[in-house]
């Protein structure tokens, strides 16, 4: 059996910077990962919002293994086999700190940022995973790892950080949620596809360091509540789609995710920019849907939930998710430090955990766009007639011929009223912005 | 004609195949073969994206290949049936790309 101040399940960005925090203040903190190193089991479809990691260590940038920064965003609409998109090229966004936002592989990145933590002292125990909590009465005074029968394998501290991730099994065994349902989670696959410098610049019209970041809606999974994308890597592309996992319950004609997948880069304004690359790589992982109204408790006696197991991601149309991460990291670190003379972490010391992320980014955001998700799940129109409408009227509008432009808007105008009811449309669109975006 | 290698177009067992992995000893998954029987739906043969469930007619039961799983645990979410536990000593999948 051993013994030490804190331990952290989970070597990802919210478990690293949490550990890093107490390092720094001379906390003999372990964490553990049950991956062969940080980033084994890691993988997303996503932008690395880095305004956190920036504090952390400022100008991370110069020294972190980080592919492109994000120059370009593309928000797109696929409808059938057409598209209608915003593209969002700003010269504001192409300077230092390159809109925090940035392209990293995490098996890399992870690695990285896991290696910064032990510089400050903390200590990282690869292939080991928490199988569960150890407790005292009501309390958790530490983990087991692999089987609880060898003393070994138990290792006890003052106080628990719960950082396991999406797949958070620990967080429902001690009772801090109930078992996850399939509204709270989405599936994402990914292919990491090279296809060399040159030729992700010039399909995406980028130069040196500038990184593109592409989303995909509506028919990228048709009629289902999710998105396609496509983010640059220095040499390579990640290529995904994602669903919420109750969209795939239940329908008549299933089509697996692989499939998804393979229409995804298979549509034809999509299959232009992935052809003819070579894939490296196919991973797979879950994203927290859990929104703001049905978060987990964050703390019991004795344990801290960060991250993507406190279900802190906010499924706006801006994904925020390891800025939040972090965050809570540093804030539970805070926590911790705050009580640290008192070698007591109860719920009571525990709950200004919460109080900081309550007045923090992280659950303002997700709290104003609480009702975002559950808008397009009950408004369906959102993702399917109101984007095929517009597509059609647009193909309309600017289509070549004699027709005299008067007759084309008056036929616009039926168009759009034998589809769209106005008053139904304009509650929707209200409903929308009042569940924030 | 547009080639499959043009598409990058490779198989679902190709794909697994670029995963890197440290081989597990045993399953970690198990089924409620019970469950299993009565169930009309198997949203595990498609919500998994390595495929890993496969209904065998013939056996009526599920064939779990638990050797390509990647870990994402939408399974476990998706049907109660299914009992899933982290791989345990740092075996299972190692990615290095993603």
């Amino acid at each position: 059996m051993h013994k030490c101040e804190v331990v952290i399940v989970g070597a990802g960005p919210a478990g690293i910077a949490c550990g890093y925090v107490l390092a720094k203040a001379g906390v003999d903190v372990v964490i553990l990962e049950r991956g062969q190193y940080p980033g084994a089991k890691n993988m997303f479809g996503g932008i690395f919002f880095a305004d956190q990691m920036n504090k952390l260590i400022p100008q991370f940038y110069t020294e972190a293994p980080v592919e492109r920064f994000v120059a370009k965003k593309h928000y797109s609409l696929l409808i059938n086999y057409s598209e209608v998109s915003l593209n969002i090229d700003s010269e504001e966004h192409k300077k230092p700190p390159y809109n925090h936002s940035y392209i990293v592989r995490r098996s890399v990145f992870d690695k990285w940022f896991a290696k910064k933590a032990e510089e400050q002292g903390a200590t990282i125990i690869c292939g080991t995973a928490a199988t569960d909590f150890v407790w005292d009465g009501k309390r958790v005074v530490g983990v087991t790892a692999g089987t609880a029968d060898d003393d070994d394998n138990v290792l006890l501290a003052d106080v628990v950080v719960c950082a396991e991730g999406a797949n958070s099994m620990l967080s429902e065994k001690a009772g801090l949620r109930n078992r996850l349902s399939m509204r709270a989670r989405c599936i994402s696959v990914k292919e990491v596809i090279e296809l060399g410098k040159d030729v992700i610049n010039e399909r995406f019209g980028l130069t040196a360091r500038e990184g593109a970041a592409y989303e995909y809606f509506a028919d990228a999974t048709p009629g289902m509540l999710g998105d396609g994308f496509i983010y640059t890597n220095m040499d390579s592309l990640n290529v995904g789609v994602g669903v919420v996992i109750s969209e795939m319950y239940g329908r008549e004609n299933p089509v697996s995710l692989n499939e998804l997948l393979e229409r995804f880069k298979n549509h034809p304004c999509i299959r232009p920019l992935v052809k003819g690359g070579k894939t490296l790589e196919y991973s797979a992982h879950m994203i927290p849907m859990d929104g703001y109204k049905n978060l987990p408790r964050f703390y019991t006696n004795g344990l801290l939930l960060i991250g993507d197991a406190a279900g802190l991601v906010n499924n706006s149309i801006c994904h925020e998710g390891v800025n939040m991460a972090m965050a809570s990291g540093i804030m539970a670190a805070e926590t911790i430090l705050e009580n640290r003379g008192q070698k007591s972490y109860d719920a009571k010391e525990l709950r200004s955990y919460e109080q900081r992320l309550k007045h923090s980014f992280v659950l303002e955001n997700m709290k104003s766009s609480r009702d975002f998700i559950d808008t397009l799940r009950t408004h369906k129109e959102l993702l399917n007639d109101y984007p095929h409408l517009m597509k059609d009227v647009i193909t309309k509008f600017f289509e070549v011929g004699d027709v005299p432009k008067s007759t084309v808007k008056r036929d616009i105008i039926r168009m759009i009223r034998s589809r769209m009811s106005v008053v139904r449309a304009a509650k929707t669109f209200a409903a929308v912005l009042k569940g924030g975006i | 004609m547009v080639t499959a290698e043009e598409n990058n177009q490779l198989s679902l067992d190709d794909k697994l195949f670029t995963v890197r992995r440290k081989p597990l000893k045993t399953s970690h998954i198990s089924l409620d073969e019970h469950l299993c029987k009565e169930c009309f739906n198997r949203i595990c043969t498609y919500i998994c994206p390595a495929e890993v469930y496969v209904w065998d007619e013939a056996k009526k039961k599920i064939d779990v290949r638990y050797e390509n799983c990647l870990e994402c645990g939408a399974c476990r979410v998706a049907c109660e049936a299914i009992k899933w536990a982290n791989p345990v000593w740092g075996a299972g999948i190692a990615y290095k790309n993603s």
